[in-house]
């Protein structure tokens, strides 16, 4: 039902096998989902269930040699799985941007957080450096980073997590993608950190429309920011649902493990409405 | 008296250079008193960089502090001799948060529970195994798992190991640094139900630091909270938690995730669709 | 159809190769009483510069003693007392280094800063300036020898041992009530000997390099006892007409360092363990 302009990523049986010395594993199998333009799937399960895989798959990450990607990922109409590594760096960071768990590891140590951001805006549009530079500026405003252009100097060992965090999405932002993948964005984060970085990413979503993957294993942060959520269990998806729906009847035996292992606050009253 | 009293503790990092004049030292701790009673368990919250991880480390002998006393049992463990200190010593223990760099790589699990109780029970090599078999199976481990090595493990289990070898010795105090938060949430839980099983079962008490509200709510009684380094707030039950007006306190509160999507307080109507 | 070096580095075979050869060439020196033709160090004039027969396999030197002989002994000479160095020199430095690494403060600095001194002459010159204070002689090469390597080692090991300590089972350790030194013989020890065991297979050839030149320098073996070094130093007066004195012996070297060279560099590949230099 509906155009397929109406979904602007679309993944339909998608199936990822790879070579190891003593045969084939298959890691993910039978994965469908799609997204809406504005709209967030939560994407939760425990670690090594395939999440992770699933992102870079789309992204055409994996390393071709040993994985044989099978199925259709179609991004705005067009076919990712197959495409040429030329046609795909294109795509990515303009069209698909990706968050990554672990802030450090998505900076290149030597260089400035600035040389990096302008280098990634430079390489898909044509703004030359004075153009770029603006552009990251008012990226970073967006996310409520303080003294943009003083930051833009610093190297990444001289930010904290939660700030490279936020520049990190800055430069997912900038340059407007349809589809965001944000794997674990939060969980390398103190709490503290971590509702204002949800915010950033609803704040987006809304002004800009793009259509997030929320990779987490941490159900508040799918029931924070999901419209729909998958649960993935050993590579497959074992229930998909609206989160309303998802949260007060679930279906599968797995989503009710995942639903009863939340921690109690074992409070002397209930104290619900405070939280 | 209280099993553990942290009395006016200041800590701060030196740059220990030949030159005095380039004294760079960074105040890590400020004049932090509390106490902990036995039985109970007592929550440090705070964000990362508040001092945490330092006033663990202090508690446990570790790092002398530049100002203050820690008093254990009324030993204050800083000034006495070897003997007391080594006696003093099995009852304080700990959990680290990172589950991999806590046991030699090189160790079975086997040994790697045994080696407090090698250090302080003259035990034969038959009483020795049976007691870590003991022990775990009483976290949830088996006896197929005493000849493994940690790579063999996920981290969640080897975290449970890590808290049989804490509690081997029947401890007064158990340190926890973080202990949970590096573990996905299902495990986590599940390592917070144990944690609070052996708590009933042998009396135990605990300094469990961390930054999740939701965890420390799970396991402590009292809970204290830690802002650069100073101590700003101690409550004797989670209730003044809940309750405080504190701004820091409130900020905290606010940032707890929901926990049904009908709590949810971030997602905006999207102006763009 | 022509294999590229760097995959005769990586090909499996190379591993089983190497290992047995150098099996052979231990069960060799160790055997050689019973296997040598004869005696190494008998000299018959009568016999001098012959050339290879049935008497003497590989032909006799100046002085008519049998080449093969001398070979098949000096395998003993070099073999075994390369590895005493290394054991030995290896031991010290564990022992220092481990220690060092783990005390830190001044201890730490003390004996690095020594090490520093011993390190900035070149080993070979330090060896030489050793053996001129010693004497001549091939236990006074061996003391001088280790004496030399241990800093080596010592400095590694410290370096180890201080990534190590940053690991968190080390203060879990002191917690659970281990002393000091069954923390370095429990947790230190076990973990920085792994990678030594394939660095061990490149050192042997230099600890062999340097007995050789030690002897070739005329300061090590004194005759008339086999030694390949010091048979190519006897060799080299007849370059041009019996160059097989030289040859000999400087195969036998080459033979030996190329194996152990080859098979270290298969292991490091292997195990991911980085090299010295």
């Amino acid at each position: 039902m509906g155009t397929d302009k109406s979904k602007v990523l679309q993944v339909r049986d998608l199936h990822v096998q790879i070579k190891a010395k003593n045969g084939i594993t298959t890691l993910v199998q039978d994965i469908n989902f799609e997204l809406k333009p504005g709209e967030i799937l939560g994407l939760i399960g425990e670690s090594g269930c395939g999440k992770t895989v699933t992102s870079m798959s789309i992204l055409q990450l994996l390393n071709r040699k040993e994985t044989t990607i099978e199925g259709s990922i179609m991004l705005k109409g067009q076919e990712l799985n197959g495409l040429a590594e030329k046609e795909m760096r294109k795509i990515r960071g303009k069209d698909i941007a990706f968050i990554m768990q672990n802030p450090m590891n998505a900076f290149t140590p030597v260089f400035t957080i600035g040389h990096q951001f302008v280098e990634t805006i430079r390489s898909h549009t044509s703004l030359n450096k004075k153009q770029a530079t603006e552009l990251a500026i008012e990226s970073m405003k967006q996310v409520n980073l303080p003294d943009p252009d003083k930051l833009l100097k610093y190297y990444p060992f001289q930010l904290s997590g939660g700030m490279l965090q936020r520049v990190m999405i800055a430069i997912a932002a900038s340059l407007h993608p349809a589809v965001i993948i944000a794997d674990e964005p939060t969980t390398a984060l103190d709490v503290n950190n971590q509702k204002n970085v949800l915010r950033h990413l609803d704040k987006i979503r809304s002004e800009y429309g793009s259509a997030i993957l929320l990779i987490s294993h941490d159900l508040g942060v799918v029931s924070e920011m999901a419209d729909e959520v998958a649960v993935m269990q050993h590579g497959k998806i074992v229930e998909k649902a609206g989160v309303f729906q998802l949260f007060d009847s679930p279906k599968h035996e797995y989503t009710k493990k995942l639903l009863n292992a939340r921690p109690t606050l074992y409070l002397e009253e209930p104290m619900t409405n405070l939280i | 008296m209280n099993l553990l009293q942290v009395n006016e503790v200041t800590h701060s990092y030196g740059n220990r250079t030949f030159f005095k004049w380039q004294n760079r030292s960074k105040k890590v701790l400020s004049d932090i008193s509390f106490s902990i009673e036995e039985g109970t368990c007592l929550g440090m919250l705070g964000t990362s960089g508040a001092g945490k991880s330092t006033l663990g480390k202090v508690i446990l002998g570790l790092e002398k502090p530049k100002h203050g006393q820690i008093l254990f049992q009324g030993h204050d463990i800083y000034t006495v001799d070897k003997y007391t200190r080594q006696k003093i010593r099995r009852d304080l223990q700990v959990v680290f948060q990172d589950s991999y760099s806590a046991v030699n790589p090189r160790m079975t699990a086997e040994r790697i529970i045994a080696e407090p109780l090698e250090n302080y029970e003259k035990l034969t090599l038959a009483e020795q195994k049976r007691t870590v078999i003991e022990l775990l199976e009483k976290v949830g481990l088996g006896e197929k798992d005493l000849k493994k090595y940690p790579h063999q493990f996920s981290g969640g289990q080897l975290q449970r190991i890590n808290i049989a070898r804490a509690v081997s010795l029947k401890p007064k105090l158990i340190v926890l640094d973080e202990s949970v938060s590096s573990l996905d949430m299902v495990t986590q839980t599940l390592i917070l139900e144990l944690l609070r099983e052996l708590k009933e079962d042998f009396g135990l008490s605990y300094f469990f630091i961390t930054h999740d509200i939701k965890a420390a709510c799970m396991i402590s009684d009292t809970l204290g909270v830690l802002e650069k380094g100073e101590l700003i707030e101690h409550y004797n039950s989670k209730n003044e938690f809940f309750t405080s007006e504190n701004p820091v306190v409130k900020e905290m509160r606010g940032s707890i995730l929901a926990e049904h999507p009908r709590f949810r307080s971030i997602r905006t109507k999207s102006n763009y669709i | 159809m022509i294999t590229s070096i760097r995959t005769i580095f990586k090909n499996e075979k190379v591993i089983p190769i190497c290992s047995t050869i150098l099996g052979i060439l231990f069960i060799i020196a160790i055997l050689a009483p019973w296997i040598t033709p004869n005696d190494p160090i008998a000299v018959n004039l009568a016999y001098k510069l012959q050339p290879p027969s049935w008497n003497f396999p590989l032909g006799t030197d100046h002085l008519g003693r049998c080449n093969l002989s001398r070979i098949l002994y000096g395998a003993r000479i070099s073999l075994g007392f390369a590895i005493l160095i290394f054991i030995s020199s290896l031991a010290i430095g564990l022992i220092i280094g481990t220690f060092s690494g783990y005390k830190g403060g001044w201890v730490d600095h003390v004996l690095m800063r020594f090490c520093d001194a011993v390190m900035a002459f070149p080993s070979l010159i330090l060896v030489l300036g050793l053996v001129g204070i010693f004497g001549p002689g091939l236990s006074q090469v061996i003391l001088a020898l280790m004496l030399v390597q241990w800093v080596y080692y010592a400095r590694m090991f410290r370096g180890m041992a201080l990534s190590l300590k940053e690991q968190n089972f080390i203060p879990a350790a002191k917690i659970s009530g281990s002393s000091q030194w069954k923390i370095i013989k429990n947790h230190i020890i076990p973990n920085v000997l792994p990678p030594l065991v394939v660095m061990g297979t490149l050192e042997m050839g230099w600890a062999i390099m340097d007995i050789s030149a030690m002897s070739f320098l005329g300061l090590g073996v004194q005759s008339p006892t086999p030694e390949w070094g010091a048979m190519i130093h006897e060799g080299k007066s007849y370059i041009r007409t019996n160059p097989e004195l030289m040859l000999y012996p400087g195969l036998s070297i080459m033979l030996v360092i190329v194996t152990f060279n080859l098979l270290g560099e298969a292991l490091s590949e292997r195990y991911g363990v980085k090299r010295r230099f």
